[in-house]
């Protein structure tokens, strides 16, 4: 199910700072046009329709019409971020519509602290890591029998 | 037609890139799971003045296998033992695995699940009235007592859409943005001018702008996943990108390491996955959690019907949970033998559980079925809309898919790599410095450790932060190393941009510009990779049967497709990736194939078969196949070694 590009929606991200689903595509497909500043999947047969373009679009410009060696027509499967959820819209080719609202992260984005100086390693030569060596309820487990070696 | 002939891609490769040279003490190439786990753990064991640099070919925030997200955590153990993990493995590998990584792996691992959930991963939770709650609800952290839900005994059930973003801040926050390059491909390592099988550098380019960068380092992390589009896949035209693994996983990690030297083992192992049928959406959940069957055309469950099958491979056939491989061997056998489609019985499963629910509970039922694919697999929910399956009113059909390479899902091909430094573990299974490989400074983790499958996401984070501490410990122990490089950095970037010239030299020859006698395109060379593998090394189209004499007809053709791979063309950047990527793709395949020839037994029914040898050989064959390439001779050497049984029966 390739991405496509609404023409339309698209500004080419000429207020941002890249253009986001170029930035963003794992498989280095979308890429902008710099003569239209329209973007546009070049390669829609290596496109592993993981939607990381659909829902980082800021124009909502970007959806997916199913691969069309495999799916009829019809079909629509559109999602909608927020920081904390993601919402998404089935259509079915029949009309049927289902609506499903799923939570994605339980922070705020950017918050995460990577402790590296609070959890600073200890002994470089055991077998721990360094948030086990801060948890003193944590011991390394060993095997319980040992068959051979 | 339009006349001249002009690349067609948005940005133009050209002769003369730009020579960046970097000098790093620890190189991360990679950025998925493991190569973030590495990224979160390494400053906090390094020097304020050790460098660390990443390279990613593509963004850090979603990237890898978990970038569209995931709908489970595949290993928590929780309340289970890393004794019984092993054994659990063991079994669903058909006995030959490296005990003491998949040991080393299972009493870590929950580490990483606690810290996603402290970072903000949500993960369902039983609550006191045994109903499952989404990750949001607030109760207790898996760490504090929280009580997941199980999909399998080895499984957690989350809400994973962002699984990937999560753990990517996580690594970036801890390595520090200017410690990341993305968009930069790395396509060979470099060993050594003086110290022979020592890491010394690595070469890639960027996707982004005409630049090759040289990069000096001491210790080396290669951790960028299995390898995808390796056989012809089902689809016929756009589904292609369908696949079941990340499209965009090319083998890189055996090639690279291959080629500088590395011992590799099990590469005959391979997964092929039974998943709903084209979008290749997880059947985890239906199996486990909503207790479905999948049925013939004749209503049969012919894990029932074919039972006695099962009992032809002791002891793998015989578990509680039958090896994944042998349970395509009994879905095979309606496939050829006619008694297919294959349907799972969704609307059974779920009436049958929603007979005592209220319409509520139905209403989060149904959501949490559709959850499983839209956190992983949006495809499959987009087939499922196209083709009007809504899953309470019909059933939809599974399939195994085209074989796929990797080391941390359910398969174990991989690189031969250090185990623990503990008393325990065998003395050939350790030589100093855990995840290195056999290549001094070269460590890998992920899909690239071998013979050590089921680590999933969450094991790969885990390994990764593993062998950070390693690599430190590594480096540590040889700061004064200099790193020195044979070739100059004009010679490397000449190789790295040999398919640029190839193309420049020849494209205005012709009046169509993928259609040129002095050249293949990477789209051709794919296709022609995926013809042969399909053919002749046991894909769908023989029903994964494969022998020693298609073998040989097989690296017939694939020693002229290495001859060819000299003449890929690149116009633009983004070709130059596929290029690389498929050179990468055939290093791995022709390693594949080469131990399958090696390995004279069928160790894998269902995934793959030796028509000429069609039986497991618990005798002669109980045991690894490593194999292992000369850079200075250029020559393959295949051999066995030894399995030790460390965990009891």
């Amino acid at each position: 199910m390739p991405s496509f590009v609404d023409t339309q929606k698209c500004d080419g991200c000429k207020g941002g700072e890249k253009t986001a689903c170029m930035y963003i595509c794992p498989s280095d497909l979308m890429v902008l046009n710099v003569e239209t500043m329209k973007a546009y999947n070049q390669e829609p047969d290596q496109c592993w329709e993981c939607y990381s373009c659909v829902k980082i679009c800021p124009q909502g410009a970007i959806a997916v019409r199913a691969y069309s060696d495999i799916v009829p027509l019809g079909g629509v499967v559109q999602p909608l971020m927020s920081s904390d959820s993601i919402m998404w819209t089935i259509q079915f080719r029949n009309g049927n519509q289902q609506r499903f609202k799923f939570p994605i992260r339980t922070t705020a984005e950017g918050s995460i602290d990577p402790k590296n100086d609070a959890h600073k390693g200890k002994d470089i030569n055991n077998g721990l890591l360094t948030d086990e060596e801060h948890d003193n309820g944590f011991s390394l487990a060993q095997p319980i029998a040992i068959h051979g070696k | 037609m339009a006349l001249p002939n002009k690349p067609t891609g948005e940005l133009p490769a050209t002769l003369d890139p730009a020579i960046e040279e970097l000098e790093t003490d620890v190189l991360i190439v990679g950025g998925g799971m493991a190569a973030c786990g590495t990224a979160y753990e390494i400053k906090k064991w390094a020097s304020d003045d050790t460098k660390i640099l990443l390279c990613d070919k593509a963004a850090l925030e979603r990237s890898g296998a978990v970038a569209q997200g995931l709908s489970a955590i595949n290993t928590y153990l929780g309340e289970n033992t890393s004794d019984d993990y092993v054994r659990m493995i063991r079994n669903d590998l058909m006995g030959i695995v490296r005990e003491d990584l998949i040991f080393d792996c299972g009493r870590h691992v929950d580490r990483s699940v606690f810290l996603f959930e402290e970072w903000g991963l949500p993960i369902w939770k039983t609550d006191d009235q045994g109903k499952s709650q989404d990750g949001s609800k607030g109760l207790s952290p898996l760490k504090d007592g929280g009580k997941p839900v199980r999909s399998g005994r080895w499984q957690i059930m989350i809400n994973g859409e962002s699984y990937k973003r999560i753990v990517a801040e996580a690594g970036k926050a801890a390595l520090g943005a200017d410690n990341i390059i993305e968009r930069c491909f790395i396509v060979k390592l470099l060993l050594d001018a003086n110290e022979p099988n020592r890491i010394a550098g690595a070469v890639g380019f960027s996707v982004r702008e005409n630049k090759v960068y040289v990069i000096k380092s001491n210790a080396m992390l290669v951790a960028c996943g299995g390898a995808v589009n390796v056989f012809r896949p089902r689809a016929t035209g756009e589904g292609m990108g369908r696949c079941w693994y990340p499209v965009w996983n090319a083998g890189s990690t055996y090639t690279l390491c291959q080629e500088a030297g590395a011992e590799m083992t099990m590469m005959e192992n391979r997964f092929v996955p039974a998943r709903f049928k084209d979008g290749y959406g997880p059947v985890g959940a239906w199996f486990l959690l909503f207790k479905a069957k999948a049925t013939n055309t004749l209503g049969e469950n012919y894990m029932q019907t074919n039972a006695e099958m099962l009992k032809q491979y002791p002891p793998y056939g015989l578990a509680k949970v039958p090896a994944s491989c042998l349970r395509n061997h009994l879905m095979l056998k309606e496939m050829k033998e006619g008694r297919g489609p294959i349907f799972m019985d969704t609307p059974t499963a779920l009436s049958t559980l929603s007979a005592n629910m209220t319409p509520k509970e139905v209403k989060h039922l149904i959501a949490e079925a559709w959850e499983d694919f839209l956190d992983m697999s949006v495809g499959q929910a987009g087939i499922w809309a196209g083709m009007n399956i809504e899953p309470e009113k019909v059933g939809s059909e599974i399939m195994p898919t085209e074989p796929y390479l990797l080391g941390s899902h359910s398969g174990c091909c991989g690189i031969w790599v250090s185990g623990p430094e503990e008393d325990w573990v065998p003395d050939a299974y350790k030589w100093g410095y855990k995840g290195m490989t056999t290549v001094k400074g070269l460590f890998t983790a992920g899909d690239g450790t071998g013979a050590s499958g089921h680590k999933f996401s969450s094991g790969s984070h885990a390994e990764g932060r593993m062998v950070a501490k390693s690599m430190i410990k590594f480096f540590n122990d040889n700061k004064d190393f200099k790193p020195a490089i044979k070739q100059s950095s004009k010679e490397l970037a000449d190789i790295v941009y040999k398919p640029v010239k190839t193309f420049m030299d020849h494209y205005e020859k012709t009046t169509a510009v993928d259609l040129n006698p002095e050249y293949i395109k990477p789209n051709g060379f794919q296709k022609r990779l995926m013809k042969i593998t399909d053919e002749y090394g046991a894909g769908v189209s023989t029903y994964y049967v494969t022998s020693g004499a298609m073998l040989k007809r097989a690296f017939e053709l694939l020693d002229m497709l290495r001859e060819d791979s000299e003449k890929m063309a690149a116009g633009d950047l983004h070709e130059l990736l596929r290029a690389w990527e498929n050179y990468h793709r055939l290093g791995t395949v022709e390693s594949h194939l080469r131990h399958i020839l090696f390995r004279e037994e069928s160790r894998y029914p269902g995934f793959y078969y030796r028509s000429d040898f069609d039986k497991v050989d618990e005798d002669n064959w109980k045991c690894f196949v490593n194999s292992k390439f000369d850079p200075e001779k250029g020559e393959w050497s295949v051999f066995k070694k030894d399995y030790i049984q460390i965990i009891p029966d």
